[in-house]
């Protein structure tokens, strides 16, 4: 039989350290609902979507209920509409996302992701109107999250795609201004976007994909705190990567047996786990709380980049050997707005927009949920969109941008989203103007890193 | 199917009969018991077999936790699997 000791160690993660499995993600690819008429094809979108996921909640439910897991969300991916919407010629590409709107609502899902162009080498027929209807698809629907690629270490940076993301971002927060901005945080700008993220906003159905798919994402910041609270003492670095490890290993396990389960349930293949410590605002499920918990007095201070590289790569070793197939982002998030640790080292001033893009240099994602001033230049936020995505794109590794210009608000203001998504402060950006950098246009090339043949 | 209850709280009289007669009255057999009492802490874990339960699985997790509620303790009903799969490799 099992030892006591361990079972009573999951119920107290789960009761008492805020373990769960953030989301299970069923990918649906739309390839087979393309049509030139756009009304034909709206309606076999939202036909294979409620074909597709009609048992989604109900089985994430009793997964939930039997395991004793909880499962925070149920979501869906599909394949960027970018491409589904190419066939129409229409300028009137809203309407997918009204469809998958209404698909997310009827089937009770949390998000549906994909409204989403891969655009990183150019732009292919439907990109650029899909790209121009991203502020009203957002201000018109509750559950759709968009998403666009403007980089890869392949194909270097699409520089025009970056200008018009800036402009892209600051409208979806003005349309949706009454509504604290919301749209904003349902927009990822990615580098090197993973084609099997179960998380959102990002998460979209890869063209490499099989016609449906079950992708987990796991959780767990408050665990790995609460290992290193109670075990970490006097410990060094070598013997805190260990504990790291191990408690990822733990989790990753249960996601593993989730996904399995809900895999053979639907009748769905596996796709992959995404091993990645998701804070939530709740206290104590934090990933800066846990690099506090190595050492640091206060996330952001000097010494933060390396716990967090450290953090990153203990979670991905431990994880990995607890899962057939891992993917996704996989490694820690810092979403400052869904992080109590992030948001109250942000509201000290300890932690900045300059530090945390050094450490998304060696995290799983990038500047996530960063609240930044009303009056911010369309230019600077393609400038920071562009500094993250050369990060990514040399580094070989995923960044994403997701900044919530928060209208009519200055420095120190606060922006309340609730939920998961959090408050965040208003953080400041850096003076001076990129403005004449950014409306150069043109692509900058692949670097070195993309020549491995 | 194979699922565990555990049963955390302060010690008190009757409890193991408590949970053992919720189980009787739902066709649930009790496989394994352990159960140790460190300090007044009382923590019991019994492995059952639940595949000729008489009621549904939700139903024998609300009857467990009326149990917990008269015999305050905190009771919770679990698959197997998932302490298979955190703990051994």
């Amino acid at each position: 039989m099992l030892e006591t000791k361990d079972i009573l160690e999951t119920i107290n993660m789960i009761d008492n350290e805020n373990l769960d499995v953030r989301t299970i993600t069923m990918g649906i690819s739309l390839l087979d609902c393309l049509d030139e008429d756009i009304d034909k094809a709206c309606t076999k979108v939202y036909d294979k979507i409620m074909r597709s996921a009609k048992d989604l909640v109900k089985t994430g439910e009793e997964i939930e209920s039997e395991y004793g897991i909880p499962i925070i969300n149920k979501r869906i991916s599909v394949t960027p509409i970018g491409m589904v919407a190419a066939p129409c010629q229409s300028k009137n590409v809203v309407r997918f996302a009204h469809a998958l709107d209404k698909a997310a609502k009827e089937l009770g899902v949390n998000f549906i992701g994909g409204y989403s162009a891969l655009v990183q080498k150019g732009f292919a027929s439907g990109d650029y109107a899909l790209m121009e209807s991203i502020p009203q698809a957002l201000s018109e629907t509750d559950f759709v999250c968009s998403s666009v690629n403007i980089g890869s270490t392949k194909a270097g940076i699409n520089m025009d795609a970056v200008k018009m993301m800036g402009k892209i971002v600051k409208q979806t927060a003005e349309i949706t201004a009454d509504r604290n901005c919301i749209g904003a945080a349902k927009l990822v700008v990615f580098c090197n976007a993973p084609e099997d993220n179960p998380f959102m906003a990002g998460a979209f159905h890869g063209v490499g994909e099989a016609d449906t798919v079950i992708n987990v994402g796991v959780s767990g910041p408050g665990v790995v705190r609460a290992a290193l609270a109670k075990n970490g003492a006097g410990k060094d670095i070598t013997e805190i990567a260990d504990m790291v490890k191990k408690t990822a290993f733990k989790i990753t396990r249960m996601g593993q047996l989730v996904a399995k389960e809900a895999s053979k349930r639907l009748c769905v293949p596996f796709g992959i786990v995404d091993l990645s410590l998701a804070p939530t605002p709740a206290v104590g499920d934090s990933v800066a709380y846990i690099l506090e918990e190595m050492g640091l007095e206060v996330c952001g201070c000097h010494g933060t980049t390396a716990a967090l590289a450290l953090l990153n790569d203990a979670v991905k070793k431990g994880g990995v050997m607890a899962s057939s197939h891992v993917g996704g982002l996989s490694g820690a998030f810092i979403p400052v707005s869904e992080d109590a640790g992030m948001i109250a080292a942000a509201k000290s001033g300890h932690l900045d927009i300059t530090k945390l893009e050094s450490m998304t240099a060696v995290c799983s994602v990038g500047l996530d949920m960063i609240v930044v001033p009303g009056d911010i230049s369309a230019e600077t936020i393609s400038a920071i969109i562009a500094d993250e995505a050369a990060i990514g794109m040399v580094n070989t590794k995923t960044t994403a941008v997701r900044l919530i210009p928060a209208i009519g608000k200055k420095p120190g203001d606060m922006l309340e989203f609730g939920g998961l998504l959090g408050s965040g402060p208003v953080m400041p950006v850096r003076e001076g103007s990129p403005a004449v950098f950014i409306n150069r246009g043109g692509r900058i090339p692949a670097p070195l890193q993309a020549l491995k043949n | 199917m194979k699922a565990i209850i555990t049963v955390i709280g302060k010690d008190t009289v009757g409890i193991l009969a408590k949970v053992s007669d919720a189980c009787a009255q739902t066709n649930v057999n009790i496989v394994e018991v352990t159960q140790s009492v460190l300090q007044d802490m009382f923590a019991m874990i019994m492995l059952v077999e639940i595949d000729k339960a008489s009621v549904g699985f939700e139903e024998l997790r609300a009857r467990l936790n009326e149990v917990g509620e008269t015999t305050n303790t905190k009771i919770h009903i679990m698959h197997e699997d998932i302490f298979n799969s955190m703990h051994k490799i």
